[in-house]
């Protein structure tokens, strides 16, 4: 009955029941996004560390190469101006690093073999497919995510221009076509639409925004 | 992926000597050298590659580009594909080479991917990505899954009955019609390698891709002194207009006086198990006065042998057309 229903912008009163939520059942609260990270990066048994950390550790090699601590290395990354120690599993690479061991999810997982560009950060200033290196190849490097270039209160301009022109549709490659739209402010990129183009194949939007983004980046480019 | 010592030596010495330990420098070599990783770890997260020592060669000082004592270029293996492509000599005087490396891969993969990774670039081929399928070149004995099978991209000179995977590299066929030298640094000295010679077609064998043996470090390639009075250029025929293999390639060298062709060299990409250097084409052409007649006769002369597999027919005309189209743009006055 409509007549019952408070108004569902009512900030305080949800429409659905609360008992049978997902974060309800989980024995502390998360945000959807370290709960899908968590998901992502061990399967539930991350969220209770006390029972489950053997398991944890037991991911992975099947290959009869037993995972032990001393099978990980020790890896300085310095990301956005910060400096992290870490200690990973050489495997471990540059995106994944960023996602599950810096908590930097800005940096996106797409194909995982350098062929969609989602991932694309900078190291040493120039863009690049962080699924095709390790991080420990990058101890020497500085690192650049999405989250260094600007945060919602203070936008890069190229950030400003992707926003101003709709250059996005589910968002997911956004952050990667971000990245090398601010690199090539750098690289000898010709003033036409068809170089922006040519500049920006590197990254796969499957929504199908590439005339907006290519706006986006022509505006980017006046404004930075 | 199987899991892996990790190590970062920062002499060549030291880089040579881990290598050195590796059974082979072949397909499922157990030590690798890693430099832009965008060959090698997309294979190590396919199970195609699995070493268990990675030498990681980004601390070693070979990224410079220098002129040559003779003429000439000198690139370090680790240059990477944009630097090369970019630079003022290359652009200047081996724009094949330049045209070759920006037609491929995307900027940020050519951000990453050095000379020597991109000479040992390893083919497309389905069946070797898909380690559930047989294939001679991962696995020796296996079969060809290809022979019959999705063949479409694949080779049609220089295949075997036991491989017609294609080497898939435009900067590789830049430098064989640069007549480029390959410097290898391996256990016993130094030595180089005429690119020709660098690479061996699959025969009964194409688990062996090239010379190298466990130890050799790629460090340098070396351009002669381009051609007097000749000009060079790089035509990529592929699906799409970015961002794809070629199905077929020529990389050109030609020098015209007077009408007639006084040098030449002709390569073609997307065709060969192996960079295509057609001898045959270059012998129509050499001494003759430059017509579209004559172009064509090279272009029939170089693909005589073909040998085209149940998808990829088409590619027999499609790249005689596409080396008598590279002829005659790189001939035109201007």
């Amino acid at each position: 009955m409509p007549t019952e229903r408070k108004p569902s912008s009512a900030p305080d009163v949800p429409e659905e029941p609360q008992n049978d939520t997902v974060e309800q059942q989980l024995p502390f609260r998360l945000s959807r996004r370290s709960f899908l990270s968590h998901l992502g990066a061990a399967g539930l048994a991350a969220t209770a560390p006390p029972v489950f950390a053997a398991t944890a550790t037991a991911e992975a090699p099947a290959t009869g190469h037993a995972s032990t601590a001393a099978d990980t290395v020790p890896v300085t990354l310095t990301v956005n101006g910060k400096t992290h120690k870490l200690q990973l599993d050489p495997r471990t690479t540059l995106l994944d690093c960023l996602r599950e061991n810096l908590n930097l999810p800005g940096t996106k997982k797409g194909c995982d073999h350098g062929q969609c560009g989602a991932c694309t950060v900078h190291v040493n200033g120039q863009r690049v497919n962080s699924c095709l290196s390790f991080a420990v190849m990058h101890t020497h490097d500085e690192i650049t995510t999405i989250e260094g270039i600007g945060q919602p209160d203070h936008l890069h301009p190229m950030q400003a221009a992707f926003v101003a022109h709709d250059g996005f549709q589910c968002g997911y490659c956004t952050s990667g076509q971000i990245m090398s739209a601010v690199a090539l402010l750098k690289e000898p990129v010709g003033p036409s639409d068809e170089d922006v183009k040519q500049a920006m194949y590197g990254n796969i939007c499957r929504c199908g925004a590439y005339p907006n983004i290519v706006a986006a980046v022509q505006a980017g480019r006046r404004s930075a | 992926m199987q899991t892996f010592l990790y190590s970062r030596p920062t002499s060549l010495d030291q880089a040579v000597m881990a290598g050195a330990k590796s059974k082979t420098a072949q397909q499922y070599a157990d030590v690798r050298f890693i430099a832009g990783g965008t060959t090698l770890v997309d294979l190590m997260k396919l199970d195609v590659e699995r070493p268990n020592q990675l030498v990681d060669i980004n601390a070693l000082p070979l990224a410079q580009i220098d002129t040559a004592p003779g003429g000439g270029l000198v690139i370090g293996a680790m240059a990477r594909n944009a630097a090369v492509a970019h630079h003022p000599a290359v652009q200047r005087d081996y724009p094949v080479l330049s045209q070759a490396l920006l037609s491929g891969a995307s900027p940020q993969l050519r951000n990453m991917a050095t000379t020597g990774g991109n000479l040992l670039q390893r083919t497309r081929c389905v069946y070797l990505r898909d380690t559930a399928h047989a294939c001679n070149k991962r696995t020796p004995g296996t079969g060809c899954s290809a022979i019959g099978g999705h063949n479409r991209m694949l080779a049609i000179l220089g295949t075997s009955k036991d491989c017609i995977a294609s080497n898939p590299s435009d900067q590789n066929v830049a430098l064989t019609a640069l007549e480029a030298t390959i410097q290898v640094q391996g256990a016993k000295g130094r030595r180089s390698i005429r690119i020709e010679e660098f690479y061996l077609k699959p025969g009964a064998t194409p688990n062996r891709e090239n010379v190298l043996e466990p130890g050799d470090l790629i460090v340098s390639v070396t351009l002669p002194p381009p051609a007097p009075g000749a000009r060079s250029y790089y035509l990529k025929l592929r699906d799409r207009a970015a961002y794809e293999f070629a199905l077929a390639s020529a990389g050109v060298v030609v020098g015209v006086s007077g009408g007639r062709i006084h040098h030449v060299r002709v390569a073609l990409g997307g065709l060969g198990t192996v960079p295509w250097r057609s001898h045959e084409a270059e012998h129509v052409l050499q001494s003759q006065t430059a017509s579209p007649a004559v172009f064509r006769r090279a272009a029939e002369a170089a693909l005589k042998d073909a040998q085209p597999a149940s998808e990829n027919g088409f590619k027999v005309e499609l790249a005689k057309r596409c080396i008598v189209r590279a002829l005659t743009t790189s001939t035109q006055a201007g």
